[in-house]
């Protein structure tokens, strides 16, 4: 199996997002700590086939977000965004 | 125009199964019918569980391929080869038998028509579901834009909603559909006998538009090329909306 | 419990056994699980450090790696995300051959690939032939999907400490979380405690 295909986009942990911050994430534009591009989240790199879930700038490959879930615990490291931004009215 | 943002978490719903429908040999289409179901848009999916007698539990996304019907949801499932759930959702699953999925889920892959901006969409093998939901739903809608689909896949038999496409097409001007089979073609065959390239992708998409957004979805190394190849034509990155179904076998 | 759904049973062979350890199913195929893209280093350019204080205290190149006495190793081995494969059959260099010779107070080493992964282990873990670098899988040159050119590999902890694509070890005197281990998962790792999750 090519590893190219383990690499989805953000879209594909829509899900997890949703579970976790109790809104659609997706939509939200995250800025890469590293090189400062900006794009929705559900165009990010998402590898999803690890122990956690792994988001992946798609310009730089730098990790964004990470998270590690448990039975009733969930770790999230976002300190590869620099900044999100999300819309507020309609 | 309906909020992007929608607030809430997702619970876990026990949907029915009221009809499969068979598409291709490998292909079925699960009818299921959801109660509390709260509505969807076209291109979302939805995360189906299933949980073993001892517990054992798993996971898989799928594409909705219906647009918003009250209560009914249907995917279509492909049976992968080495899959764990695909092979039970297409072979084993009956009429009256009930699972449990979540959604819908995915803001930023979908489609509602709500302007008159083409429409461009780029399906690779099961790939077309999520852009079916779109097309079935702009035929609901009646006014909408123009549109044009390319779809690849190895031969015609692998090619989902055929009949339904070319119906779709025959009935509205404004919608253009191109296959490619990249394996083998039956006799007479006019379309396409190649993997998607820029060339064909402007023939058929009529050159990039401004205004267009492009949907690309099937297979991750599918996925990279159509969309490279796009943004080639001059489609602008962000208007370029990609899923990637990920590995075809597991 | 969540609903049970009729008739399905999973990819798994329920029959357990003393060799799979709580919490595991046994699994025929080789799953490829993966945190971002697969290295590709030319082996020109690979080599494998030994460092210490930031200060190098061995390295090979891939002709000097080949050149060191390598053993075939077959083990069972345990993914934190619950799969087990038994009787995997490997071809690697024993972690204690690139140590030899090597004088230390450290106490841990953390591994590092390209790609950026790392993971900690305590030094006792990867001694004693207890741990290898490995270059081969079945009797073929290890896949990059797996981890090739060379991969770490520490049978008798979770998978995730086998890092792939490893390109050196980092000897430390304190303990320090890798990639995984400051995000929730153990700093140990032993299977057969259930050592998955911090607290664990």
């Amino acid at each position: 199996m090519e590893n190219a295909d383990l690499k989805l986009d953000g879209n594909a942990a829509a899900g997890e997002l949703r579970e976790i911050f109790g809104a659609e994430m997706t939509i939200v534009r995250a800025t890469c700590g590293s090189c400062g591009a900006v794009r929705e989240m559900g165009a990010l790199s998402v590898y999803l086939h690890a122990p956690g879930t792994v988001f992946r700038c798609p310009g730089c490959d730098a990790v964004l977000v990470r998270i590690v879930r448990a039975e009733e615990r969930l770790w999230l490291d976002p300190s590869g965004v620099s900044c999100l931004e999300l819309r507020t009215g309609a | 125009m309906a909020r992007a943002a929608v607030l809430g978490r997702l619970n876990w719903l026990l949907a029915e199964l009221v009809e499969l429908v068979p598409e291709t040999p490998r292909v079925k289409s699960l009818v299921l019918a959801a109660p509390g179901w709260p509505g969807h848009r076209p291109g979302q999916h939805v995360d189906v569980r299933l949980t073993a007698e001892d517990g054992y539990q798993a996971q898989r996304s799928y594409s909705i391929a219906t647009p918003p019907d009250g209560e009914r949801v249907v995917l279509t499932v492909e049976r992968l080869e080495d899959g764990e759930v695909s092979p039970f959702l297409v072979d084993e699953l009956l009429v009256g038998d009930r699972i449990e999925l979540r959604g819908p889920i995915g803001g930023y892959f979908v489609w509602d028509g709500a302007d008159r901006a083409p429409l461009h969409l780029v399906a690779g093998g099961s790939g077309i579901v999520p852009l079916m939901a779109m097309l079935r739903h702009r035929a609901g809608l009646g006014s909408a834009g123009p549109a044009a689909l390319v779809y690849s896949a190895r031969t015609e038999g692998e090619l989902i909603y055929r009949e339904e496409l070319d119906r779709l097409a025959a009935d509205d001007g404004a919608l253009r559909i191109a296959y490619t089979l990249t394996r083998e073609r039956p006799p007479g065959w006019t379309g396409y006998d190649r993997r998607i390239d820029p060339g064909m992708l402007g023939e058929v998409l009529g050159g990039a538009d401004p205004n267009a957004t492009a949907f690309v979805c099937g297979p991750t190394r599918f996925v990279e090329v159509a969309a490279d190849a796009l943004v080639g034509l001059g489609y602008e990155p962000g208007r370029v909306r990609t899923e990637r179904f990920g590995p075809s076998g597991r | 419990m969540d609903h049970v759904t009729r008739g399905f049973r999973g990819r798994r062979d329920t029959e357990r056994s003393d060799r799979i350890p709580p919490g595991q199913y046994e699994t025929r195929d080789f799953p490829v699980l993966s945190a971002g893209p697969t290295p590709h280093t030319p082996l020109e350019t690979w080599t494998f450090t030994i460092s210490e204080g930031g200060e190098e205290r061995a390295r090979w190149t891939w002709d000097e790696f080949q050149a060191l006495p390598s053993e075939t190793i077959t083990k069972d081995i345990h993914c934190v995300t619950k799969w087990s494969k038994l009787d995997t059959a490997w071809e690697g260099v024993s972690v204690d051959t690139l140590l030899d010779g090597i004088e230390t107070d450290a106490a841990y080493v953390m591994a590092w690939s390209d790609g950026g992964y790392t993971t900690n282990l305590p030094l006792e873990d990867v001694t004693d032939g207890k741990a290898w670098v490995a270059h081969g899988y079945d009797d073929e040159p290890l896949d990059p999907e797996h981890g090739g050119p060379a991969r770490l590999l520490v049978p008798h902890l979770y998978f995730w400490k086998s890092a792939k694509w490893v390109r050196g070890l980092r000897l430390m005197e304190e303990d320090e979380p890798g990639f995984w281990e400051s995000l929730g998962y153990h700093l140990y790792g032993d299977p057969w405690r259930e050592q998955r999750y911090w607290g664990d």
